[in-house]
């Protein structure tokens, strides 16, 4: 089903006589797989306001990304959550939806600086699963009137609503950017190089590490710096005489750096399951030390706080052993790849603990009475 | 305003509630005493006062579930208050309520550089997290201009903002982790020291929830490294129009300031009557602040002089040094006391799209011709959050409701232009019936379930945020 409008789908939400399995554009394939019939929001597009001078975009949510950004980009303006584009690591095909992006709260490298998606968003419009449309939240930077529903509905994955209409604060895109690349150090000191970057006074707007073995040329260090041209150029010879060993890298080649980072690129394409892993970025090379060779591969974004592991597809796909070892430091782990029978087998998403479950439960229950929006997809 | 009816059997059993308290706290950490519970009778919404039943102040998360449990078994309802600083009302008792305030609660529980946290208890001042990571050069980043007296409780209740959140955010954008107990004593951790959530975003619901899902008593927080400077300039105009055109083109141009605040001409005028900062009497200006090293700053502060020139400004003042600079500020920050001084005034805090400032500014001009009431303008342009101060005399019959309703008119007119009730200071008791010009019943229906979930009981902070009327099937339901 793929309404063409709010109010259409609202009804076929209203109507439903069972399970629905909501999406976008369906590039972005993660979760314990729903039986249900498919509701595409594909076919709600086009934006509705764009207001440049207040970094203001109001958008449907089965807009493709890929024309948000180009309508963005006509201004110099840009998504500055850096969503991720997941179809090179899952093997899907289609055109991410901006609807998609929000619904998994996709944030890139720069979520170090600028925040995650979730903190862009200003407003959403959804259809919950009564059929009823909510808003929450408007389309002004600064909005505490009632509760913020628009925090929950970012990374629900469909589950508490259908989104249909969302407003975000955009930012211009600077004039320059750069990365300082550093080779070949081990996993710890990768992060010890990205911390140091990240506790400096120089903006630093995005700090990764790809690990040993996950690249040519062995494992890679980098760190981005973005802004007016002059600026740019300041903070690399400030940063330089801070981090031992690095070399500038501009332009489009920068920017190539950043997107094989943001799409987990080096993962694409080989075997195995892969995991998201949010930790304290200093336990990040901790975490993979004591993982040893159940991972065959570690890339470090946000400072060291988001591991991207690659993990065994036998068995429990690696799920027990890692889980374990994030429950001891603090953080959670996700099954962001790994076969349909894999991801029926163990929760994809972090199990919650007693207390969180149970508000879980019950906003789901609120939200979605019946069941019928992605039922079981968050486990 | 409506308050609901003390509930007359709770009153009943006043000693037995405090006394058990008391058992479960300590004497000294419960407030009894109608001479001592009076300090609790209000925020910094003074307009508004009631005296609560009694007081806790409990020192750890598990007084604070002890009491709170307590308070549960006896269906008494409970008002959290971190330092009574809500402009809201948003820590308003009422009769048959305890009022938890987490004031004991100070201290520093962690502090991480290399991974950028410190964890505190919730009863610290905003200014004091800043203060105990000053040391190593980092600071955390929302300033509300009541810092030196917020909360961090009442930061995350209200989901606080400041001067600086065009650049670095609001609460919202930098809290990592909470503890809260829920209104049956439940301790929950939400997040931590890592980013973002594995399942729901709860953290981004709790925070701006005004206390009505559970009481925060330990906090992880984002502390950033200091920029290496910063520096304001100084802008006026002849025409508000004329400065909302420049705030916009300025944004456009894509630099980022820190800060963007504007003053109107009754604003400049009290304030250029009481802290004589010496500024330019003109209809509107600019304080623009931006962040870097020695030559960022100057790059930036050349283009936005370029960009202000083309708007034809009436003066034009950049800081040459930090002196120059706490001048420009001097003023602004000096604004709500200029006002006090020559009045009573109610603070404001709607939010409009910045495109919509001239328009806003000039109907805000007729209606305070209409009422009778002088408006004065001071505010963060940059995101939009106004916050008009409404003068009035207190001690004249008649001007207080009088105050409130124009207030009422133009936070109306905030919504119509596409804004908000509120950008940063919450809905407490103050916006609560204004709720309705701004959500649809089913849009506020969703938003209750939310509390249904975390205080089915409905006792945690009642009568804020939704209109009485709203909330009472839920709130019948519920006893």
């Amino acid at each position: 089903m793929k309404p063409g409008n709010e109010a259409e789908l609202a009804e076929l939400v209203a109507g439903a006589a069972g399970p629905l399995r909501i999406m976008g554009g369906g590039t972005r394939d993660v979760g314990r797989p729903v039986d249900g019939t498919a509701l595409s929001t594909a076919g709600l597009t086009g934006a509705t306001l764009y207001e440049p001078g207040a970094l203001t975009l109001v958008v449907r949510a089965g807009t493709p990304l890929a024309e948000v950004e180009t309508v963005l980009a006509g201004e110099g303006q840009r998504l500055a959550f850096e969503p991720m584009d997941h179809r090179a690591l899952l093997g899907t095909t289609g055109a991410p939806t901006i609807g998609g992006a929000v619904a998994a709260n996709v944030s890139g490298p720069r979520r170090v600086q600028a925040g995650a998606c979730r903190d862009f968003l200003l407003g959403v419009r959804f259809v919950d699963g009564q059929g009823r449309v909510i808003k929450n939240g408007g389309r002004v930077m600064k909005n505490v009137t009632g509760y913020d529903v628009v925090k929950l509905m970012a990374g629900s994955w469909g589950t508490l609503g259908v989104l249909t209409e969302l407003s975000f604060k955009v930012l211009a895109i600077p004039e320059t950017e750069m990365t300082l690349v550093a080779r070949g150090l081990s996993d710890a000191d990768g992060v010890a190089l990205l911390s140091t970057a990240l506790g400096s006074p120089f903006d630093v707007t995005g700090a990764a590490h790809l690990g040993q073995g996950v690249v040519e040329g062995g494992a890679r260090t980098q760190v981005r710096i973005e802004g007016l041209a002059a600026s740019v150029a300041y903070r690399r010879d400030r940063l330089t005489a801070l981090l031992p060993g690095v070399e500038a890298v501009e332009g489009a080649d920068s920017a190539a750096l950043w997107r094989e980072v943001r799409d987990v690129d080096p993962f694409a394409g080989q075997p195995g399951s892969v995991w998201k892993v949010s930790v304290r970025p200093s336990d990040g090379p901790v975490l993979c030390a004591r993982l040893g060779t159940l991972v065959t591969g570690a890339i470090y974004d946000w400072g060291g706080g988001l591991v991207w592991l690659r993990g065994p597809e036998a068995g429990d796909g690696g799920a027990s052993r890692i889980r374990a070892e994030v429950a001891t430091l603090g953080g959670h782990a996700t099954l962001v790849r790994g076969p349909e029978a894999l991801r029926r087998q163990v929760p994809v998403f972090p199990p919650e603990t007693a207390g969180v479950a149970t508000l879980t439960a019950g906003l789901q229950a609120k939200y979605d009475p019946r069941g019928v929006l992605n039922p079981g997809l968050m486990g | 305003m409506q308050m609901p009816e003390p509930n007359a059997s709770v009153l009943a059993r006043k000693d037995r509630v405090v006394a058990r308290l008391r058992e479960a706290l300590s004497a000294a950490a419960v407030i009894s005493d109608p001479a001592e519970t009076r300090a609790y009778e209000c925020d910094a919404l003074t307009a508004y006062k009631c005296a609560p039943m009694a007081a806790v102040l409990p020192a750890s998360t598990q007084e604070v579930s002890a009491a709170l449990r307590i308070c549960h078994e006896e269906g008494v309802p409970v008002v959290p208050r971190g330092a009574g600083t809500s402009l809201a009302g948003g820590s308003l008792p009422t009769a048959d309520s305890v009022v938890l305030g987490v004031s004991r609660m100070t201290e520093v529980l962690e502090t991480n550089y290399p991974d950028r946290y410190i964890r505190v208890q919730t009863g610290m001042t905003n200014l004091s997290v800043t203060g105990a990571v000053e040391e190593a050069d980092f600071f955390y980043a929302p300033d509300p201009s009541s810092q030196l007296a917020c909360a961090i409780s009442g930061n995350i209740a209200m989901n606080s903002g400041g001067a600086h959140c065009l650049k670095y955010g609001v609460t919202t954008n930098n809290l990592l982790g909470v503890t809260l107990v829920q209104m049956d004593g439940t301790v929950v951790e939400i997040g931590g020291a890592h980013l973002d959530a594995g399942g729901l975003d709860l953290l981004g619901v709790i925070c701006g929830s005004e206390g009505q899902l559970g009481v925060v008593t330990e906090a992880t927080l984002r502390i950033l490294r200091k920029p290496e400077g910063a520096r304001p300039v100084l802008i006026g105009f002849d025409a508000n129009e004329t400065a909302g055109a420049c705030v916009s083109d300025i944004i456009r141009a894509g630099i980022l300031p820190v800060a963007i605040e504007f003053m109107d001409r009754p604003c400049i005028e009290a304030c250029e009557a009481f802290a004589k900062a010496g500024y330019p009497m003109c209809e509107a200006l600019l304080i623009v602040e931006v962040e870097g090293s020695e030559g960022e700053i100057a790059d930036q502060l050349t283009r936005i002089v370029a960009i202000a020139e083309q708007h034809k400004p009436v003066a034009l003042r950049e800081a040459g040094d930090a002196d120059e600079a706490a001048r420009i500020w001097l003023g602004r920050k000096s604004a709500f006391g200029a006002m006090g001084q020559i009045n009573d005034y109610m603070c404001l805090d709607g939010t409009i799209p910045v495109s919509a400032l001239p328009e806003v500014l000039r109907r805000m001009g007729d209606l305070s011709a209409e009422y009778g009431l002088g408006v004065a303008n001071v505010f963060h342009a940059g995101d939009g959050n106004m916050h008009p101060l409404i003068l009035y005399n207190a001690n004249t019959p008649g001007q207080l409701e009088l105050c409130e309703a124009l207030g009422a008119e133009i936070l109306k007119l905030c919504v119509e232009v596409g804004g908000c009730l509120t950008g940063e200071h919450g809905v407490g008791v103050e916006k609560r019936d204004l709720m309705l010009h701004q959500y649809a019943p089913e849009d506020l229906d969703a938003q209750m379930a939310v509390k249904d979930v975390f205080d089915p009981a409905w006792l945690l902070n009642p009568a804020k945020v939704f209109p009485l009327a709203q909330s009472e099937a839920r709130r019948v339901a519920a006893e």
